[in-house]
């Protein structure tokens, strides 16, 4: 049976305020969803309630992971889990370098029941493997002994996140505009690495303003996010024309959720 | 069994070096001080008078000066506390009587079984004499004295003379006062000019002398060009039996010398840990006070560097980490006195279940003191909202043509951070000690290698609670 992410009837408040409205998703493993809409209507919101941010308070609705209940598990059990999250601006851990945090990392998500002062995966099998996927995003290896995030131009930071995603190789993956801020060569690669880790293995959801990531990686469903719901979900053409068109059309076709947006802006103009 | 050996051995040492006199037994009983009893360490340790005098001098001092104004409260009575009780009471003591705990946290922390003894105060060790057996031969040929500060007393009188309560008088304060009546212990090392030692010195190596005490003294002088890095402590927890540690700690490096000296204490809770450290750094010379402080009821230590001539320069860098019932008052001091001398201080502070941190440093430019450079960096860590931490950072400029910079940041464990690091499947706990030592790690890099592993390890446990 396949593996399945599964959302329903999602709401979710930041201190007190509540920004989605009811979302509902469906990702199977092996799929391949971009989640488009308008600054601020709510994706990466849906992310972090994903990912189990706790200042991201789900006041109703359901995730759930092969039917199992996600909302009962910390941000540690869900990456074990399996579940991952590249974000929109990474947080910088300073002093703590990238190999150390990595090794941690992908030996805490291999082996899910790993306590804590255990042993971590052997030092050469790790460097050897990670070496491996630097080479593959065309990064200097010089970076891993570098500080997490620390001083990380935009597009490093990017990059940096899609190396977690190659060494963590989750079943699920949100990909927060992973691609802005990388260069047009940059893109590429990245696009090439996310198919590559992705093909059948992962069920992936691409939050994006942009049509470069997609070109590899071809939307099975594109879902259009508007005052903190899915209003509208279609094939790849969908995302070809928001990219090109804009939102104009979506916020007429749903005055609702456009207006539930006005509203949220309003309120943080105030 | 192997301890009972070490036993006996100690013994033997001990009474090579007339420590144990039929009177000490009875003086051993009797708590507080008075100039009878100061009379009386001296006369126990066969001291020459100028020592006596010395010791007797600083009492009156000691009995003159108030308490300290600044740092935390101090509630000592010192008239409840043993000033001299080595000897006949380490007799007693074999590594089964040290606590189960402390036993634990030595096996935590990986230290060989030999070292153990040692810090737990159990007597000597024959693995480590033959290391330092050939270490000390190395060192005799260079010139370098290695000794402990008694022995010192007896064989190198006229050093001793010229330097002993010169950087750090008696009327320096009121717990150096103390340590100068009653002091015991210690290191003493001498670096002739030019002679430069590569490797670190670890009181750990020097046998014979006595235990980590509550009253040591250290004395060490680099000469012209020479250079060393002594190395004090350890990341494990401390076991004393008493309340009170006070060292006096005096470094005189000379022209173009160099010194390094690197402290990692870990006090039980309930010590008070007042020290005194300064050193005095001439033309061209650098001194660098490496500090690293845990535990204690309450720790006030501020190691300082007078940079007396042109040149010179001065580096002190510290991390104190203080958790439930535990107040670290530490901190630094420069003082510029001569044109051209550049300092530089950096303090990371890490405060946890309740426990209290405070930076108290000064800066200090006589006049005269023409393109001095200070720059200080004082970074605290607060992990949860019992806890606390304060800077106190002084500055006295007396002169116009300076540069200094301060800076000091408190920060909190960030909510976004442990989310960014447990959403890569790391626990919470693994998150916040993650961050902890990314905090420290500039201090670490510092440390020498074996200690930066100790001490990455001891913050671990700390994180983790487990450990005092
Ligand atoms: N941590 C937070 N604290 C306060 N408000 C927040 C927080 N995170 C999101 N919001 C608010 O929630 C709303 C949705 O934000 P979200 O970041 O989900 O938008 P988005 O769709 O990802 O936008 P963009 O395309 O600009 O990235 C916005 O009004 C935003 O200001
Ligand atoms: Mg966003």
């Amino acid at each position: 049976m396949s593996e399945t992410l599964k959302i329903t009837d999602l709401h979710v408040a930041i201190e007190g305020k509540l920004i989605l409205r009811g979302v509902n998703l469906t990702i199977n493993r092996g799929e391949i969803h971009a989640l488009m809409g308008p600054n601020g209507s709510g994706k990466s919101t849906l992310g972090n309630a994903i990912m189990g941010h706790p200042s991201y308070e789900v006041t109703g609705g359901a995730i759930e992971l092969n039917g199992e209940n996600v909302l009962e598990w910390d941000a540690t059990g869900r990456s074990r889990a399996g579940i991952f999250m590249a974000f929109q601006r990474p947080m910088a851990i300073p002093g703590v370098k990238m190999a150390d945090f990595l090794r941690h990392a992908t030996t805490n998500v291999r082996n899910p029941e790993r306590k804590e002062g255990e042993e971590l995966i052997p030092m050469r099998q790790f460097r050897k493997e990670l070496t491996e996927k630097m080479d593959q995003l065309r990064m200097d290896t010089e970076f891993a002994r570098r500080y997490v995030n620390d001083g990380f131009s935009g597009g490093e930071m990017k990059r940096a996140e899609i190396l977690q995603l190659a060494m963590l190789r989750p079943k699920f993956a949100i990909l927060d505009e992973t691609d802005s801020g990388l260069d047009v060569d940059a893109v590429k690669l990245a696009s090439e690495s996310i198919a590559e880790i992705g093909g059948e293995q992962m069920g992936i959801l691409i939050i994006t303003h942009h049509d470069k990531l997609l070109e590899r990686n071809t939307p099975d469903f594109t879902h259009v996010m508007l005052g903190g719901k899915l209003v509208e979900t279609g094939g790849v053409e969908l995302a070809r024309e928001l990219y090109t068109d804009g939102y104009d059309r979506i916020r007429t076709s749903y005055p609702e959720a456009a207006a539930a947006e006005e509203a949220m802006t309003e309120v943080e103009a105030v | 069994m192997a301890t009972d050996i070490t036993e006996e051995s100690s013994l033997g040492e001990i009474n090579k070096y007339d420590f144990v006199t039929p009177t000490t037994a009875v003086f051993k009983a009797e708590k507080g001080i008075n100039a009878e009893i100061v009379a009386q360490i001296s006369e126990m340790k066969n001291e020459p008078g100028w020592m006596r005098d010395f010791r007797l001098e600083a009492f009156k001092i000691f009995e003159s000066k108030p308490m300290p104004k600044w740092g935390g409260d101090i509630s000592l009575d010192f008239q409840d506390i043993y000033y001299y009780l080595k000897p006949t009471n380490e007799q007693g003591k074999t590594w089964d009587d040290v606590p189960q705990e402390i036993k634990d946290t030595f096996d935590k922390l990986g230290i060989p079984e030999a070292e153990k003894k040692y810090l737990a105060g159990v007597k000597a060790q024959f693995e480590s004499e033959v290391v330092y057996g050939s270490l000390q031969e190395d060192l005799g040929n260079k010139g370098v004295i290695f000794t402990d500060t008694d022995t010192a007393v007896r064989e190198h009188p006229e050093l001793l003379r010229e330097y002993f309560g010169k950087i750090i008088p008696s009327t320096d304060n009121k717990f150096a006062a103390l340590n100068s009546a009653v002091w015991s212990g210690g290191s003493f090392i001498y670096v002739p000019p030019g002679v430069k030692i590569d490797f670190p010195l670890q009181a750990y190596f020097r046998i014979n002398a006595e235990q980590m005490g509550q009253f040591e003294r250290t004395l060490i002088i680099v000469d012209e060009g020479a250079e060393v890095h002594y190395v004090e402590g350890c990341t494990a927890p401390m076991y004393t039996t008493e309340s009170l540690h006070s060292a006096v700690v005096e470094v005189m490096v000379k022209k173009n010398g160099r010194c390094r000296y690197t402290t990692i204490q870990n006090w039980a809770n309930n010590i008070y840990n007042l020290v005194t450290k300064r050193a005095m750094a001439y033309e061209n010379a650098l001194m660098e006070w490496v500090d690293g402080n845990l535990g204690s009821h309450l720790t006030m230590k501020y190691p300082a560097v007078y940079m007396m001539e042109p040149g010179a320069r001065g580096e002190i860098l510290s991390i104190a980490f203080s958790s439930t019932g535990q107040h670290q008052d530490a901190g630094a001091k420069v003082v510029h006195c001569a044109p051209n001398t550049k300092s530089r201080i950096i303090s990371k502070s890490i405060s946890k279940n309740g426990g209290r941190s405070s930076y108290r440093g000064l800066c200090k430019v006589e006049d005269g003191a023409t393109g001095c450079k200070s720059n200080v960096v004082c970074d605290a860590l607060i992990l949860d909202s019992e806890s606390r931490s304060d800077t106190y950072p002084y500055i006295e400029v007396e002169e116009q043509d300076v540069q200094i910079e301060h800076e000091a940041s408190v920060s909190r464990i960030g909510e976004e951070q442990l989310f960014y690091l447990m959403s890569r499947g790391l626990t919470e706990a693994e998150a916040s000690s993650m961050i902890v030592s990314g905090f420290i790690e500039p201090l670490i890099k510092e440390l020498p290698m074996e200690y930066a592993v100790e001490m990455n390890r001891l913050i671990e446990l700390q994180m983790e609670g487990s450990v005092g």
